[in-house]
């Protein structure tokens, strides 16, 4: 497999968000705006890319029977750095994401990639796949935070796009992310068949 | 190379590596980003004393203390100084009643106490409902603003429970919440400062006893 495959494998092929529907409980969660759609796909896809490359490194001097504890050990330090790196430079950010930070941790993304990708193949495959993969969930936030904030309070990233009476505000809460992910895959779905 | 065997002293050596090795990253990375994050909640929270109380030129977050309210709880109060003179405090107050949860509020009060400013602090109420109280409790329309309260006549309620404030459209329980954490923060301010011209001396002597604490 040539990078440039792994890495639109992850963008395309098999979207976490799209295709895959794993993570959902960050996707739901978190995207109440654009902004924080993506800082939490941000976020994520630092940890899988440097998760990924470090347990490829490391796959051969991981006996099976503790590949579970010593993936996780390692998925949870890059995420502790992340969580302490964002309370230090961007704390407005860090108080809205909160605990879904920490969470990162237990992302199904995150260690079905080390599993199923990382373990098996070279560090370099493996950080494209990261990459990818990455991009993949970040892109897929980022566009579903920016619609809920549209048609839940007429803004994208601040901007105001249309007058805010025209929002409604179930796109913000929680039943408008099932609505607006349910369309968002049936899309993704039809234009990939297509 | 082939994969390491399962066998005990692997096992054993190769988890305890990985976890030195993560324990060292995360100690560098720890000392790294402890001064920042220090340093972030400190201006935070000088911003929110600036926000709420009149000008002065003390540190009150140097010089707080803690004061009972009364329903026996504690809070935090910074007393804001213009010259040695008390002119106001802001009281970190909170309140388990919201709607997702508790809310923080940093409440400032004149020394005559009458409510000056408000800025909520922390809060996990609806977005777009509750999570409007940082405007709503400002905007001077109707009964909603509580800015220049006085509150040595009796607690703020909200209209719904007989009192003169306008509780936020369709976010009632957390109006309620706010308005509890406002009263919290008044009856805090009002133990230790027994309201009359006293306020400055007895603010003053918490000060000079705590100094004498420390020397």
């Amino acid at each position: 497999m040539s990078n440039l495959k792994i890495l639109l494998n992850g963008l395309i092929t098999e979207n976490p968000t799209f295709v895959l529907i794993l993570g959902m409980c960050p996707t739901l969660a978190t995207t109440t705006s654009g902004l924080n759609g993506m800082s939490m796909g941000l976020a994520t896809a630092f940890v899988l890319i440097c998760s990924n490359m470090v347990i490829s490194a490391l796959k051969n001097v991981i006996p099976d029977m503790v590949h579970i504890p010593a993936y996780i050990v390692v998925i949870a330090t890059f995420v502790t750095v992340v969580q302490m790196c964002m309370q230090a430079f961007v704390p407005e950010l860090y108080s809205k994401l909160g605990l879904f930070i920490p969470l990162i941790v237990v992302n199904c993304i995150v260690l079905g990639r080390a599993e199923s990708f990382a373990a098996k193949h070279s560090v370099i495959n493996s950080a494209f796949d990261g990459i990818g993969i990455g991009l993949g969930f970040a892109g897929a936030l980022t566009l579903l935070g920016s619609l809920r904030e549209l048609l839940g309070t007429g803004k994208v990233f601040g901007l105001t796009l249309m007058p805010e009476q025209y929002g409604s505000l179930i796109f913000v809460l929680a039943p408008g992310a099932f609505i607006v992910l349910g369309y968002l895959v049936a899309i993704m779905n039809k234009l990939r068949k297509a | 190379m082939k994969r390491l065997q399962s066998n005990l002293p692997n096992m054993f050596l190769s988890l305890t590596l990985i976890c030195v090795a993560s324990g060292a990253i995360l100690a560098s990375v720890n000392m790294k980003t402890l001064e920042p994050i220090k340093a972030t909640q400190e201006k935070i929270l000088q911003q929110a004393i600036k926000d709420v109380t009149p000008e002065f030129n003390n540190n009150p977050a140097a010089e707080s203390y803690m004061a009972v309210t009364s329903d026996g709880d504690s809070l935090k109060i910074y007393p804001a100084k213009k010259d040695g003179q008390f002119v106001g405090a802001a009281v970190e107050s909170n309140t388990e009643k919201g709607f997702g949860g508790k809310i923080e509020v940093m409440v400032g009060f004149d020394a005559k106490g009458k409510l000056l400013n408000y800025t909520v602090l922390k809060h996990s109420e609806t977005p777009g409902l509750g999570a409007k109280m940082q405007e709503w409790f400002r905007m001077n329309k109707n009964k909603q603003s509580v800015l220049g309260r006085d509150l040595t006549k009796g607690n703020l309620k909200v209209t719904k429970d007989g009192g003169d404030v306008d509780a936020i459209t369709a976010a009632t329980i957390s109006s309620r919440a706010f308005l509890n954490a406002v009263n919290r923060a008044y009856s805090a301010y009002a133990s230790t400062d027994a309201q009359s011209g006293a306020s400055a001396q007895s603010a003053d002597s918490t000060s000079i006893n705590k100094g004498g604490q420390q020397q």
